[in-house]
């Protein structure tokens, strides 16, 4: 997914020499906070999402609907409000807990070694041997429509990435000097985890979980765009789009609301991890 | 390199028969989760909808092994699909292989159209920022990177409404005539040449500082000639080996492409499968997806090691050797 659209691409693309802005992270993790605060207030801010007024179809941004109405009357508004809520929950729990998930295995590959090690590298193979977006498809497929299913499918295909980054990483400095130290000196391995382990790898990680959130709201937005992902009358980013696609003619701002929202979400998020490297890794 | 085309083989072989596994597994327990009886449902399909009663049913049951623990159906149905038994389309009754045989031609058409479309935007691209720097470079990398975040389904959508809708000069969708290929083609690869264009740039300007190609420009040969002669096969790897990291992109943005341009590949036939619940096609569709993805990959990769003089002997050793060559 899409994924898991770039994610593989961008952990191994060449680093481009960037003009030496200092970015700071605080700005688009505040308008990712500013953009998840406002669709968790559309609930009760806005109109009911799917009430339905065909009198009143197609309308044109105004007082009663500030971004117009779709092709059943709907408030656009509250539908888009709906839509980033779906869309950025399920992506924000999935990479969550796709972190979770590779971080243990990461670290359990690193730390046990031998057969651990090697079952842990052929699951993450052997899902790596589909792309992420079939695998979410087939996985949706089982239960059409249910959360659930998109959420375990986005999760399956998150975590191999963050696994394959974390156990190269621990384990060197699982045998580098200072942990050798640390553990002659009698400390355990908690706290081997919790101040050699857990440091170096926290900014690396929050970067890749922004990536992993990114990727979940664009493998999400393509399987809604070809009809395959969360189902009406549950509102969602691309499905907004292939909605609203016959009546751009006469409605073409029905169109351009959620491409534009959904390119500024994707933008958000990867200047976020950008600025996140920057932040860590200099 | 023998050695590198037996590890190869032995490669497809174990990650083909992962994904046919895994898609086998997938699509049983699909066909598990439609509603209803399965039992009653084959019958209806078998002797219409009026004769279907309680004892045909039981006897399909039978028949089938319906009735069996859900673990060695399992067994026959992995056993079905390793036997290359796809079975019939639940909707057109027609047989599966029949069904995606054609596809998977439309499938290799728009995606070889689509990556050699994008090499070319790609090398274009990176070379002319590289060789130009200045402002034309700094558009070039801003170009870049918006492309590279940007999902294929959008990117398709606005050329559509762009280059079809406003200004009419491509079909908006389709299939059959050379032009209908422009649109989805460019979509792909618009996707992927942000990528390339970094990858191509970035070696570049190793290249362009190198001593080999300083000295060429010092003996004389004009700067194409130079580029030709010796940025080319440097760029030409590591651009071959970025496109093997690009399959997955190519085959996800492939399956969103051909939805929405309805170009009738394999693609299209898996996601219009799912809509349909579609068992049998969805499992037919998402194996040759898959096994695609598999072999494209391992072809890359091959090529890759074959290409490359560090590798194809065995060991990085020769590394400088072949550097520029």
């Amino acid at each position: 997914m899409s994924q898991i659209l770039t994610t593989a691409v961008t952990a191994q693309a060449p680093v481009v020499k960037s003009s030496p802005k200092t970015a700071s992270p605080w700005r688009p993790a505040a308008i990712l906070l500013a953009l998840a605060a406002w669709a968790v207030a559309s609930i009760w801010l806005a109109q009911n999402p799917h009430n339905q007024d065909l009198t009143g179809i197609l309308a044109a941004p105004g007082a009663g609907h500030w971004l117009g109405t779709d092709h059943l009357g709907r408030d656009v508004l509250a539908r888009l409000g709906e839509a980033v809520r779906v869309s950025l929950g399920l992506a924000v729990g999935s990479a969550s807990l796709a972190v979770c998930v590779g971080a243990a295995l990461g670290l359990l590959a690193a730390w046990w070694g031998g057969w651990v090690d090697r079952a842990c590298n052929l699951l993450a193979d052997a899902i790596a041997a589909i792309p992420g977006l079939l695998w979410v498809l087939l996985i949706g497929a089982l239960a059409p429509g249910q959360k659930w299913a998109l959420y375990s499918g986005l999760v399956l295909t998150a975590w191999v990435e963050f696994f394959r980054f974390i156990r190269p990483t621990a384990r060197g400095l699982l045998m580098s000097d200072q942990v050798q130290a640390t553990r002659m000196l009698g400390f355990d391995s908690l706290y081997v985890l919790r101040w050699h382990i857990w440091p170096p790898l926290s900014g690396s990680l929050l970067k890749l979980w922004s990536y992993a959130v990114a990727n979940a709201v664009l493998a999400l937005a393509a399987l809604g765009f070809i009809n395959v992902g969360i189902r009406p009358p549950s509102a969602e980013l691309g499905q907004m789009m292939t909605e609203a696609l016959p009546y751009y003619g006469e409605a073409p701002w029905l169109l351009a609301a959620p491409v534009l929202l959904l390119a500024v979400t994707v933008l958000v998020l990867q200047s976020l991890s950008v600025a996140i490297a920057r932040r860590f890794e200099s | 390199m023998f050695r590198i085309l037996f590890s190869a083989g032995l490669r497809v072989l174990t990650q083909a028969g992962f994904v046919a596994v895994v898609v086998g597994v997938l699509s049983f327990f699909l066909t598990r989760s439609l509603p209803g009886d399965a039992a009653f449902r084959i019958a209806a399909g078998r002797y219409g909808y009026d004769n279907v009663n309680a004892a045909s049913a039981a006897a399909v049951r039978a028949e089938l092994g319906l009735d069996l623990p859900a673990w060695q159906q399992l067994l026959t149905w992995v056993g079905d699909l390793a036997s290359f038994r796809l079975g019939q389309s639940m909707v057109s009754g027609e047989s599966v292989f029949e069904h995606l045989a054609p596809t998977l031609g439309a499938t290799l058409h728009l995606s070889l159209a689509a990556w050699v479309l994008a090499v070319v935007l790609g090398v274009v691209l990176g070379t002319i920022a590289e060789v130009r720097r200045g402002w034309i470079a700094h558009v070039i990398d801003k170009v870049c990177t918006v492309l590279r975040g940007s999902p294929p389904f959008l990117i398709g959508l606005l050329l559509m409404l762009g280059l079809a809708v406003h200004l009419k000069w491509l079909p908006v969708a389709g299939y059959g005539d050379t032009e209908n290929v422009v649109l989805p083609a460019l979509t792909l690869a618009l996707a992927l040449c942000g990528g390339i264009a970094q990858v191509v740039r970035s070696r570049l300007e190793q290249v362009l500082a190198s001593d080999a190609f300083e000295f060429a420009q010092i003996k004389g040969l004009p700067l194409g000639a130079a580029l030709w002669r010796h940025a080319a096969p440097a760029v030409a790897l590591p651009t071959l080996a970025y496109s093997g990291v690009q399959l997955i992109l190519l085959i996800e943005g492939v399956v969103v492409v051909e939805t929405l341009f309805a170009w009738p590949g394999v693609g299209h036939a898996l996601v219009h499968s799912v809509v349909e619940r579609d068992v049998p096609v969805i499992q037919g569709a998402a194996l040759l997806m898959g096994l695609l993805f598999v072999v494209l990959n391992t072809l890359v990769d091959t090529a890759v090691k074959l290409l490359d003089p560090r590798q194809r002997e065995g060991n990085g050793a020769v590394a400088s050797e072949g550097e520029f060559a």
